[in-house]
């Protein structure tokens, strides 16, 4: 690691403006992902701000259609929470299945959003469940969230805060997952709301999408055949060592199929 | 610039002026001589380094130290009661859960961890709970078995 200044403020104005004052600083949340790139030195900022200490930015709320969970809430709390289980289960389960117990013991909602790595799982929710993204200067919708790979909308001096996930009638998430890193190679998540479906893709592509065609699908019909033969093409989709664009190709229709079979039997 | 870090540690109260830099793992072997803690990959894939902050089984080698400020931090040094081992410990010893040793430090702790939550856990709890924590010796077998008996033990 480069040398940086570290700050801990206490309360989420602290650390605002802490933000505006302190030159090539970054915001650090449980540091599970930012902890690891500063060791590997591909990203040395001057300075850190932990937010580790506002309790503000912590906790779960079920009020209403709305779970509203803290940016700072961690995995665990979010996959052992009542209140996710009982509002968004598939929620709680995707959470359950990040990385390791001990990542899950420090990773967090927020810190995970922020980062956006493109096989993380969170995004998959945030986008297939349609929720909204609080920063401490404004609420962005997820389909306008996540821009590209590693990165947001969020702007210098942005810090979120918490994220507000409309409930569903069903919801589900399968993932296909690396097991060496537990990233997913594919995951997809489905959600039924009212008539409205989403289809959000993780790991396939540099960032998180959606799959309209899928989508108008399962409206007509919410089964795991209506979207039998849809297929995304592969031309935009990732292409490693552990997978070919073209086998990405073929496991978003698998796992989205298996997302929409768990998600009717969730009900 | 330095950062003066305070935590309690086997529960004694500590106190350090530290590079910011500075990981939880480091802090504990290096300043605190507290040697228990091993580090294995120090990319936090391997779990030998795995401590406990605030009641939650973390990975040493991927935080700072200073974001253990004010925390309760349990190592497994500090298992032990009156020279007695952890039940954790004993079940790691009485099942043959090690060979080498190097990842039990990491494994009792998150085994110990696991079992205040899940007091009965299945075989395929503990496995899937052992995610974060590699054996090279390829013990997981006797490891699971152990971690199964040691959260029976820990009921007692």
């Amino acid at each position: 690691m480069h040398a940086f200044s570290y700050h801990r403020p206490a309360t989420l104005k602290e650390a605002v403006s802490l933000l505006r004052k302190v030159e090539n600083a970054k915001l650090l949340a449980g540091g599970q992902s930012l902890i690891p790139v500063l060791k590997l030195r591909l990203a040395s900022p001057a300075a850190m701000i932990d937010l580790g200490a506002i309790e503000e930015m912590r906790g779960i709320k079920l009020e209403g259609e709305t779970l509203t969970i803290g940016a700072l809430t961690r995995h665990a709390e979010v996959a052992a929470s009542k209140d996710v289980a009982i509002g968004i289960p598939a929620l709680a389960r995707l959470a359950d299945g990040i990385g390791d117990r001990q990542v899950r013991n420090q990773g967090t909602l927020g810190g995970a959003l922020a980062n956006n790595d493109p096989a993380a799982d969170y995004p998959a929710a945030v986008l297939g469940l349609g929720a909204t993204v609080n920063t401490n200067k404004r609420a962005i919708g997820a389909d306008r969230f996540f821009t590209g790979l590693f990165e947001t909308v969020l702007k210098p001096g942005e810090i979120i805060t918490s994220v507000a996930f409309p409930l569903a009638n069903r919801a589900a998430y399968a993932k296909f997952r690396n097991p060496a890193s537990r990233f997913a190679i594919v995951g997809v998540f489905v959600s039924e709301a009212a008539g409205n479906v989403r289809v959000a893709v993780t790991g396939a592509a540099p960032c998180v999408f959606r799959v309209k065609a899928m989508e108008r699908k399962l409206a007509e019909k919410f089964a795991p055949d209506s979207i039998a033969r849809v297929r995304v093409p592969p031309d935009n989709l990732s292409s490693d060592i552990h997978a070919s664009a073209e086998y990405r190709a073929h496991l978003v229709t698998v796992m989205a199929q298996r997302a929409v079979e768990a998600a009717l039997a969730s009900k | 610039m330095g950062v003066t870090v305070s935590m309690t540690v086997n529960g004694a109260r500590v106190s350090a002026d530290l590079d910011p830099r500075t990981l939880l793992v480091q802090f504990l072997r290096e300043h605190l001589r507290l040697t228990g803690t091993h580090v294995g990959c120090d990319t936090g894939q391997c779990g030998a380094c795995t401590v406990h902050v605030g009641g939650r089984a973390v990975k040493s080698c991927l935080i700072l130290a200073a974001q253990a400020e004010g925390a309760e931090v349990m190592t497994i040094e500090g298992v032990s009661r009156d020279g007695e081992l952890h039940p954790m410990q004993a079940a790691f010893r009485d099942h043959h859960g090690l060979q080498c040793g190097f990842c039990t430090p990491g494994m009792v702790m998150n085994a110990i961890e696991l079992a205040q939550k899940h007091p009965n856990p299945s075989e395929e709890t503990v496995r899937a709970g052992l995610d974060g924590n590699y054996c090279r010796c390829t013990g997981y077998h006797n490891i699971v078995k152990a971690v199964q008996a040691g959260a029976a033990a820990m009921k007692r």
